[in-house]
């Protein structure tokens, strides 16, 4: 195939565009889609298929430290969904925590083609970029671990909001980041001494700082250097019985800011305690329904095997203590922690049942598809090869109304799903699925299928079985190159790094330098990453300041 | 990566700084090399192992050969790819002493020929791997042992001698946040079964039978007291780097076994003890490390059996007895690249001097195309899905 196509005859979903369901023509060139090509040198007939952009995920994660550590740590994970070497083809491992080179194909044959790694310690950011290097087809960005920083806390401890935003420019673009994520902010700071914060005004020992004043802070700061993508936070009490307070309140607390909150499935549950524990979905969707300000990702769960990862230190222990898995802990340096427990999600299980439940019901009660995105925050719900179920949940009222049967009863008394009649349309599905992410992280040129995107471009068979249809696209094109045609890869290639460029808002102090060696364990110098050690990147500019 | 840092300018002393050192897991990578007419003439900063790395770095180095005959590189190369591309079940071993980059393009071969591929922490911490692979663990950077421990426990270990400056950087006379007094904020407890000299620096030592750790461990529930934190005192060079590149492309930190075309794990079938007491590999490459010198006999016996490649800057028991021979650039002194620290933190390595040898990497790759063009009847060059920094 050469370097313009044009596809022809396929039903199109672009709704970044408007086009919802239109008969058109997409024509491609350079890897770029144009208005026209007068002669291209290859033509892809989609007469009934359907045409999507490449799939966006906003929140997974695929590549650090903390996942290596998982599949380093599971090796009866591996053993499902093996992929054999093939001319082009590397070998690996799938599952829960797949390989990297198993990742780039998993995602690939599921029609994604961009994808966000969710979680990375500054001083781990290195490593993270030689898996994503290794991970291929797929153009990737990662966020940085902000919301424990020992740097930061001591600014705002000090009311240094200035320094505190040189610092995050600095990191950024010393990391090549696309953005700042908090995980627990300031809980896991109390981790290092086997503790947590309770709520948003607890005290951070020694800092003396509370969660509030960080969301604000990191809030505020990413706001003035104008990053593309609103703050991405893991709020406060993840996983805990009646922790939709605390998510209420972190909200509230942010408005007037733009704020992207995390796999909110685990942050919606009600119940003074685990015998109690229900649904407050229908809370919180009201909220995001009412506050434009906010966008989120699912964190759907899936039945069957996960892998908990997160920098949660303190709710990975609580994991640990309540499922009696095996249980591994690395706190890092100045900046945050890691914690990852095997977890089995299962249908009979009342709290496991619920958390289904939950999920599903968020995704239908949030009125604007715009504002959520597709996730399990892999591998933390489950599996991101499950997308295509979880589709299909959503499009298909019938195939919910035989999954509660199926399910623990107490979904039936406890949530509202039994009584959401909403199906998502196509046009739906492709919004969460691409469009939105696309839009919620700032890539102007993913998730869309109008001039000037990038040719990412997915194409399924028509399928009655939701599920059928996106698990198995017809074609996959990476930027206008074929990758996967009738269901197989027809070849490999890399994928790029996307990465911010934040505004120079001036130099670290003076002093910085050795603060940074008093407490950290490696040179100042040896800190910044080179471009050049990232083969394929693209530069993404920070926005004006808001 | 940070290559070209050499300089030949005549007789000016070039100060190379922020060094990162490749002997030990420590990493240390505050060096200053001083290099004088492309040689290295002093090294700051550094340990006394690490400083003798740089300093004898030219000594003992390998010289090209095929059958003990002197032959030139490009020779070696093809002589080690028909041996590679002959072989049934070939094993690939060593790679802890290189960098991230040429153990890519290892795990790459492995996966091209089918073979076995496993590294020195099967010979060493291969039970800590598999013990976390069965429990977990609760562990940390070192940079939190050095801002926070104030209680060390130095069990069954001697940094003093194979750690130096371990207690000076992170765990004893260092200090950091909440401990600004470094030796004087800390206790430090040495076990072992027998006193070393970091029993010196020790506040307490307590002496266990040998064999013993294990009913002494179970007793101490440590977490339900305060937070504890667990670190393997990981050894040579980057073999934590090795790990973390098997995991991140077959899902296992070792014994790996691509026979299938897709990898296996199964310590005890796949690990290197095994697969050469049981004289089951039919060739065998080694890449920085030496098997021979290592091994018990009844092991060495059957490496010296079978067709076996040496990659490696220096002269070592296997390079005496290869068939292959091939003799490289330093990895870390005279070639760039990445190294893991003990705690999985990644640091550039630099290349400080020229070497007259390619490096691991480089012979790697071209080992990988000819293997790949005997395979595949293609033309040598590399495959469309090799990865790296070529």
């Amino acid at each position: 195939m050469g370097s313009s196509l044009k596809i022809v005859g396929g039903e199109v979903y672009d709704p970044a565009n408007g086009i919802n369901g239109a008969v058109k023509e997409i024509y491609v060139q350079d890897g770029k889609i144009v208005e026209a090509c007068r002669e291209p040198s290859g033509v892809i007939d989609a007469t009934n298929l359907v045409v999507m952009p490449g799939g966006v995920d906003i929140h997974t994660h695929i590549a650090s430290s903390a996942v290596n550590a998982a599949r380093g740590f599971r090796p009866e994970d591996h053993r499902h969904g093996l992929i054999a070497k093939k001319p082009g083809i590397r070998s690996g491992v799938g599952f829960t925590v797949p390989s990297t080179f198993a990742t780039g194909y998993l995602y690939t044959k599921m029609g994604y083609t961009t994808v966000m790694e969710a979680a990375n310690a500054p001083i781990g950011v290195r490593h993270t970029h030689e898996e994503l290097i290794d991970t291929p087809i797929l153009d990737k960005g990662l966020y940085i671990l902000m919301g424990n920083n020992e740097f930061i806390l001591k600014y705002l401890k000090a009311g240094e909001m200035e320094k505190v935003k040189r610092y995050v420019a600095w990191l950024i673009r010393s990391l090549k980041g696309y953005g700042i994520k908090l995980v627990n902010p300031g809980g896991v700071e109390q981790w290092k001494y086997g503790k947590d914060v309770e709520g948003l005004d607890d005290k951070v020992y020694y800092f003396d700082v509370t969660p509030r004043q960080i969301l604000k802070a990191l809030a505020w700061t990413n706001e003035s250097l104008g990053l593309p993508h609103p703050i991405h936070l893991h709020a406060n009490r993840l996983g805990i019985p009646n922790n939709y307070l605390t998510t209420l309140e972190t909200m509230h607390a942010l408005e007037g800011f733009r704020l992207h909150m995390a796999h909110i499935q685990f942050h919606s549950y009600g119940g003074e305690n685990w015998g109690g524990f229900c649904s407050k979905a229908a809370e919180v969707a009201e909220y995001i329904n009412t506050h434009p300000h906010i966008t989120t990702d699912i964190g759907q769960v899936v039945f069957g095997d996960a892998t908990t990862i997160t920098a949660d230190g303190p709710w990975q222990y609580r994991l640990y203590k309540l499922s009696k898995n095996k249980w591994y802990n690395q706190d890092v340096e100045v900046e945050t922690g890691c914690g990852i427990v095997p977890y089995v999600y299962r249908e009979k299980n009342y709290v496991n049942a619920i958390q289904w439940a939950i999920g599903l019901e968020l995704f239908l009660l949030i009125q604007d598809p715009w504002r959520v995105s597709l996730s399990t925050d892999h591998p933390n719900g489950g599996a991101f090869i499950f997308y295509p179920w979880v589709i299909k949940l959503l499009m298909d009222k019938e195939f919910r109304s035989e999954m509660l049967k199926r399910v623990h009863k107490r979904v039936l008394s406890d949530t509202t799903l039994p009584n959401l009649d909403r199906e998502y349309t196509l046009s739906e599905i492709a919004i969460i699925t691409r469009a939105g992410p696309a839009r919620a992280l700032g890539l102007t040129r993913k998730g869309h299928l109008g001039v000037g995107a990038d040719a990412d471009i997915t194409i399924y068979l028509k399928d009655s079985d939701r599920e059928q249809m996106f698990e198995h696209p017809i074609y996959v094109l990476k930027d206008g190159v074929v990758v996967l045609r009738e269901g197989e890869l027809v070849g490999s290639r890399d994928g790029k790094l996307l990465f911010v460029v934040p505004p120079d808002v001036g130099e670290m102090d003076p002093e910085f330098k050795t603060e940074f060696e008093n407490f950290y364990t490696i040179e100042y110098e040896n800190f910044p990453i080179d471009a050049e050690d990232i083969p394929n990147r693209e530069a993404i500019p920070a926005g004006a300041s808001r | 990566m940070a290559e070209g840092v050499a300089v030949k300018e005549a007789k000016e002393l070039t100060v190379v700084k922020g060094v990162t050192c490749p002997f030990c897991g420590v990493t240390c990578d505050d060096l200053e090399v001083h290099v004088v007419d492309g040689k290295i003439k002093d090294v700051k900063n550094a340990c006394v192992l690490g400083k003798d790395t740089f300093m004898h770095h030219l000594e003992g180095w390998a010289t090209p050969r095929i059958k003990g005959k002197p032959a030139t590189i490009d020779e070696c190369i093809e002589a080690a790819a028909e041996i590679l591309a002959k072989a049934k079940y070939p094993l690939i071993y060593g790679l802890d002493s290189t960098e991230l980059n040429a153990q890519r393009k290892a795990i790459e071969l492995a996966e091209l020929i089918g073979a076995n591929i496993d590294h020195t922490s099967s010979v060493c911490h291969a039970p800590s791997l598999q013990a976390v692979q069965t429990v977990g663990i609760s562990s940390c950077t070192v940079g939190e042992v050095k801002n926070r421990a104030d209680l060390i426990i130095f069990w069954g270990c001697n940094p003093a001698e194979a750690h130096p400056r371990h207690p000076s950087r992170y765990s004893v006379t260092a200090k950091g946040l909440f401990t600004p007094k470094g030796k004087k904020d800390r206790m430090v407890i040495n076990v072992d079964v027998r006193p070393t000299p970091t029993t010196r620096m020790a506040d307490a030592f307590i002496q266990v039978k040998p064999n013993s750790d294990y009913e002494v461990f179970s007793a101490l529930e440590l977490n339900r007291f305060t937070k504890f934190q667990c670190a393997p005192m990981r050894g040579h060079g980057n073999v934590v780097g090795m790990a973390q590149v098997l995991t991140w492309q077959t899902g296992y930190p070792f014994a790996v076994n691509m026979s299938r075309g897709y990898p296996r794990f199964n310590p005890g079938e796949y690990s290197v003890a095994d697969l050469l007491a049981h004289r089951e590999v039919d060739a065998a490459l080694i890449v920085a490390g030496d098997a021979i010198g290592n091994f018990p006999a009844k092991m060495a016996e059957h490496l010296q059996s079978i067709p076996l490649i040496a990659i490696d800057p220096k002269e070592s028991g296997t390079t005496k007895v290869a068939t292959v021979v091939i003799p490289t650039a330093q990895a870390g002194i005279a070639a760039g690249g990445m190294a893991y620290r003990m705690d999985h933190i990644p640091l550039v390595m630099k290349k400080v001097v020229d070497s007259p040898y390619p490096s691991d990497r480089e012979v790697l790759e071209r080992i990988l195309a000819k293997v790949s063009s005997m395979k595949n009847g293609g033309n040598g060059a590399p495959s469309p899905a090799s990865k790296g920094r070529g």
